[in-house]
């Protein structure tokens, strides 16, 4: 066996030598390949390698000898981890003498030697030795870069694991000598070096050992003290990640000098990269001192630290209105959050200042600047949790913190109010902090704030948003504070109601349905927030009050964004919905039902805002059910409008039968719209019962030329539909009837209209799932385009396509919405577009400029920059355009290339200049703000190729300064005051 | 027209180091008249204030609104009568930039406002040394011109109105 073996070993090693040849005589690269692959495979071994060099490793020709030690080099490089212990010995030994080497030989041994530093099986001690003679026998810092490069991988990677003890001084000055980087590369630089890369592969290099911090660390204080901008973020950056490795032991000595640097960087800078950079080394300096283990006679330093960093600090804290104030409190925050006893430390020291303070001072703006900084320091506390009740520090400061914030929320600043209920919010957070008492007070204010007028609505927004966090963490608090209080504002709103209107109480009644619906953070509270919201729903169709239609739909989005807060919570999203929804159908299907007396309001109900509103309540209860709890309720809603099965709903005595397919009155068939909000929003393996029998009468709906907006939604059903159909004959079945009904229909008759709106939304619910019948449909489409009647809607459609529904076909709503969509289209569709635009005849070309304007706007700009050279004449064209949309759209698709791909646009900056300048006094507002916007745009270009141009934009920018819109003149004073700058001195 | 010699910009020493800082006004609302087509928006107070509030202190990283040098109270506006009256107040009475400040207010209005506008800019009564001679050079068309045209300063200038990065 062992004999066969060796023997298949033998065979092939004729084909070896051949290879050997051809690389180091032939000067053949591809033989080195095969040769690492072999070895890889095991058909020869690194040994053989060597034999089969063998010569050509003596040979006395220096070019011979490197490319031979090349060979071996590149077979280590890949094959280092076959070796054997007694072969990478006598590797070592091998390329240490070839350091001694020609200098033209260097450059492959120190590859294999880097190749070797790679071993696992390296033997102790080898690395001092490799080192050793590297430093001996080679001038590194004379190397050309790539060999320095080698060098400083093979110092990196025995450093990893291995001893460096006898070199560090030296091993620190290669090293170190390069630092700060201070390189550019060069133009056209074919290894596509950056600084970047340069700067943290040496950072890595000396930020690996903690033996190079005694070096180390006075060079970075040298370099933070010096004039160059990017010589100090780069020390910061490299202490911050020394940070990593050190401990007490390294930074003790330098402990003064360095605070004493960082100090000065984050009160004296104007740039904030340096402040940024000041702060995160003073956190991770403070966090490394705290992360120390020390001996238990030790001294430790993070004490004393923080103690020098205190006393430098704190004085400032009590000047607010001074410029020192926020970089204090920055520097002590940037202590305080690097761990939980710094974090005590500093603010056991500074809460109680700050508090005196807040008292000391009266002004309001100067209250804020300390409440701010509490504010900075509390959040902090947030970062670690404390074991032990009676440890955490904040419980001793909590009732002058608690007053204090109350006093804030009461001043008049409605400033100092917002810092005021962000404070709030933060104590709240805090684990058993607050008592019961704090809470009823802050519930109160809370309450009092959620109602204040409109010139405070930052802060009514904001107390909105702390009621919902806090109710999530107190809801028996403001389930027995808050919500009575409201119940009693909504009842007294409904009073209100019957007896006519008056605009400040309508207004009241918003702000209730608000708080209301911001407050329902907490299971238990929704199940009282929701009856309320619903009944006051019901109580406006009782027909005695007068709500108008913004009354309604502030009712339906209160209950959307209480069904978005249950969406995180199963059980209230069950809740919600059974509750919501058969609710929400009553109220609809009872109003539209034909009676003799119609009050105001039923008709209110069935108006295609409200009906809008009601379809985002019905969606947002349904995307988060589960599949069974969605196969309960679609098992009673979809026979509800089949079948007029009404025996689910809460109050279900009505007049006549629901049947919205089959009977002729319009205001039940716009009822299809909720059906779709609720089929469209269920999980895709929910089995739709009587599913034939829905998709023949929405598709029959759909072409009813009576409604436009009962058409439409059975459309948009249908489509939401089908694009979560799995493939196959189902689906080619429904998509068969929907083609043809659309063929029909197209053909010249009454409903042509309602026949492209099916097309329509049939293409998009393929496009988005990539289905194979899409471009089919699309063609259809764009052959629309130079239709006489339909093309400009054809146009429009395109629009449809490329954007994000809200009610159907979302990604929330579980559609097959594929990514790249918009990408895709893109490639398949723009060159007919553009192709059709050629070739149609003057009266339509718009239509397509249109569409590829609708298609272009969509698309993400990334994407659009490659394809830029052929569309761009395009769009020059399409901004002589007349239609406003064109323009419109065209000028926000060049705004960005403008940005991003100067160098193409410079070759039409003549066109570009004249077609902006005119459009900049276009009659349509939105289009001068984005011609303006262009102009500023113009700006990236080269200067050189501007200057010619600048006295003549100078002159043209002069009379939309004069504009008689505002948005308009301050587009035009940004793009003139950079035409102004431009190859001007100082800019 | 601004004395030339020590104490400039760029000698390295602050004159008002540690200058009392003022929030910045918030981006100007947009309202629903702003962005109806037909109904004209007069150039008011705000809009001027906009125009200026902005621009840089010649020695501070910050900006002429966070020192309280400009204040929307001192702009008045006539859009009617085409004129616009600016007091800037200088952070010290005897600020040495006094003069730059209300060239860069002057020079950033020249850029920004319709032609048919009067321009006065000079510094709130009582608040600088020397009140009168700063305003006679701002007022002085021919001063201002020339001053333009010195490369050093209409350096400083543009960096005053040059966005902050």
């Amino acid at each position: 066996m062992a004999a066969a073996a060796a023997l298949e070993a033998v065979a092939p090693t004729g084909a070896l030598w051949g290879l050997v040849h051809d690389f180091v005589m032939g000067q053949q690269e591809g033989p080195a390949d095969q040769v690492v692959a072999d070895v890889k495979s095991g058909s020869y071994t690194v040994l053989q390698v060597v034999e089969a060099l063998g010569s050509s490793l003596e040979n006395p020709e220096p070019r011979t000898r490197a490319r031979g030690i090349q060979l071996l080099s590149q077979v280590l490089l890949q094959c280092q981890s076959l070796l054997l212990e007694k072969e990478v010995v006598h590797l070592i030994l091998f390329y240490e003498n070839r350091l001694k080497d020609h200098h033209l030989v260097i450059p492959s041994v120190l590859q294999g030697l880097r190749a070797l530093s790679l071993c696992v099986a390296l033997p102790p001690g080898l690395a001092v030795s490799v080192l050793k003679a590297v430093f001996q026998e080679v001038h590194v810092q004379s190397l050309p870069q790539m060999d320095r490069h080698t060098v400083y991988s093979i110092i990196t990677n025995f450093m990893q694991t291995r001893e460096e003890g006898p070199f560090v001084e030296e091993l620190f000055e290669v090293t170190s000598c390069y630092f700060p980087i201070d390189f550019t590369p060069p133009p056209n630089d074919p290894h596509g070096i950056q600084r970047e890369d340069l700067i943290l592969s040496l950072r890595a290099v000396l930020a690996s050992t903690p033996r190079f911090a005694e070096f180390l660390l006075p060079l970075l204080i040298e370099k933070v003290d010096s004039e160059i901008l990017s010589a100090k973020l780069d020390s910061l950056q490299t202490l911050n990640a020394c940070c990593a490795v050190y401990g007490q032991k390294e930074l003790k000595d330098f402990l003064p000098s360095l605070w004493a640097s960082i100090r000065r960087e984050v009160f004296q800078t104007a740039s904030e990269r340096v402040e940024a950079d000041g702060l995160a080394a003073l956190h991770s300096l403070t966090a490394c001192l705290s992360r120390s283990v020390l001996r238990a006679d030790a001294e430790d330093f993070l004490d004393s630290f923080l103690s020098n960093i205190l006393q430098d600090c704190r004085h400032h804290l009590c000047e607010p209105d001074m410029k020192l104030v926020w970089p204090s409190a920055k520097l002590l925050q940037a202590a305080a959050g690097a761990s939980a006893r710094a974090c005590d430390h500093i603010t056991s020291n500074v809460l109680p200042l700050l508090l005196e303070q807040f008292h000391k001072h009266s002004q309001s703006n100067q209250r804020r600047t300390i409440l701010e900084m509490i504010l900075g320091f509390l959040k902090l506390h947030q970062k670690w949790s404390y074991e032990d009740k009676d440890e955490r520090p904040l419980n001793g400061f909590k009732d002058q913190l608690c007053s204090l914030v109350f006093m804030a929320l009461t001043d008049p600043s409605t400033q100092l109010q917002l810092v005021g209920i962000r404070t709030l919010a933060v104590l709240g957070a805090q684990p058993d902090l607050l008592s019961s008492g704090d809470l009823e007070l802050a519930v109160g204010h809370l309450y009092r704030l959620s109602f204040l007028e409109e010139d405070s609505q930052s802060c009514r927004v904001a107390a909105l948003e702390a009621s919902g966090a806090l109710a999530a963490l107190y809801p028996v608090a403001f389930s027995s504070h808050l919500v009575p209080k409201l119940a009693e504002e909504l009842r007294r709103g409904e009073l209100d109601l019957t007896r006519g209107d008056e605009p400040t109480k309508c207004s009241r009644r918003l702000r209730c349905l608000q708080a209301l619906s911001a407050a329902s953070t907490h299971p238990s509270i929704v199940k009282e927030t929701l009856p309320l919201l619903l009944q006051h729903l019901c109580q406006m169709n009782k027909g005695n009050m007068v709500a108008g239609t913004s009354e309604v739909i502030a009712v339906c989005q209160s209950l959307q964004q209480v069904a978005e807060k249950c969406q995180r919570d199963p059980e209230s999203c069950w809740y919600f919905h059974q509750t919501a929804l058969p609710c929400l159908l009553a109220l609809a299907v009872q109003a539209s039902m034909p009676e003799k007396e119609h009050s105001v309001l039923r008709k209110v109900l069935l108006e295609d805002e409200v009906l809008a509103a009601m379809v985002s309540v019905i969606g947002t209860a349904t995307t988060h059910l589960s599949p069974d709890l969605a196969a309960q309720s679609v098992a009673r809603i979809v026979p509800l409008f089949l079948d007029g099965n009404i025996s689910f709903l809460p109050e279900n005595s009505f007049p006549c039968r629901f049947q919205p397919f089959q009977d002729g009155s319009s205001g039940q068939r716009r009822l299809v719209a909720l059906l779709m909000a609720f089929v469209c929003s269920l999980p895709r393996n929910v089995e739709i019962p009587q599913l034939n029998q829905l998709m023949r009468e929405l598709v029959e709906l759909s072409c009813c030329p009576s409604c436009p907006s009962s058409s439409t939604a059975a459309a948009k059903c249908f489509a939401g539909l089908l694009n979560k159909l799995p493939s196959g004959q189902q689906l080619d079945g429904f998509l068969q009837l929907a083609v043809d009904r659309v063929e029909a229909g197209l053909s010249p008759g009454p409903c042509r209209s309602q026949a492209f709106t099916l097309l329509l939304w049939v293409t998009k619910a393929l496009v988005l799932r990539y289905h194979p019948l899409s471009s089919c449909l699309t063609d259809r489409l764009m052959g629309l385009l130079s239709d006489p009647e339909l093309g400009p809607a054809a146009a429009d459609g395109f629009s449809l396509l490329m954007s994000d529904c809200t009610d159907v076909l979302t990604r929330a709503g579980h559609a097959e919405v594929r990514i790249m969509f918009r990408q895709r289209f893109f490639t398949d569709n723009v060159p007919a577009l553009v192709q059709g635009f050629h070739a149609a005849s003057q009266d339509v070309k718009p239509n397509y400029l249109k569409g590829l304007s609708h298609v272009l706007n969509r698309l993400p700009k990334p994407v659009l920059l490659p394809e830029l050279p052929t569309l761009l004449s395009l769009l020059l064209e399409a901004l002589s355009c007349s239609d406003c949309v064109v323009q419109l759209s065209t000028l926000s698709c060049l705004q960005p290339l403008l940005l991003e791909a100067p160098q193409v646009m410079s070759l039409h900056v003549d066109t570009l200049v004249t077609k902006f300048l005119n459009l900049s006094s276009s009659p349509s507002m939105a289009v001068r703000i984005a011609a303006l916007q262009c102009m500023h745009a113009l700006t990236r270009l080269p200067t050189p190729v501007l200057l010619p141009y600048k006295p003549q934009v100078i002159r043209a920018l002069a009379k939309p300064l004069d504009d008689k819109k505002r948005l308009v003149r301050k587009e035009a004073v940004s793009a003139r005051g950079e035409w102004f700058l431009l190859g001007s001195p100082g800019s | 027209m601004v004395g030339g010699g020590g104490g400039g910009v760029g000698s390295g020493l602050l004159e008002n180091a540690n200058p009392l800082i003022y929030e910045r006004s918030g981006e100007r609302p947009v309202t629903a008249g702003e962005e109806d087509e037909q109904v004209p928006d007069s150039i008011d107070a705000r809009e001027i204030f906009d125009l200026i509030r902005s621009i840089n202190d010649p020695e501070h990283p910050l900006t002429l609104e966070e020192l309280n040098v400009v204040e929307q109270v001192r702009v008045q506006v006539s859009d009617p009568e085409s004129t616009v009256a600016v007091a800037f107040t200088p952070t010290i009475p005897h600020c040495s930039m006094a003069t730059l400040i209300g060239l860069s207010i002057k020079v950033k209005l020249l850029r920004s406002l319709p032609q048919r506008f009067k321009m006065d800019v000079h510094i709130t009564p009582g608040t600088h040394a020397s009140e009168h001679a700063v305003n006679k050079q701002l007022a002085d068309k021919e001063r201002v011109a020339a001053a333009l045209e010195n490369t050093h300063l209409l350096e400083v200038v543009n960096q005053c109105l040059s966005a902050r990065s």
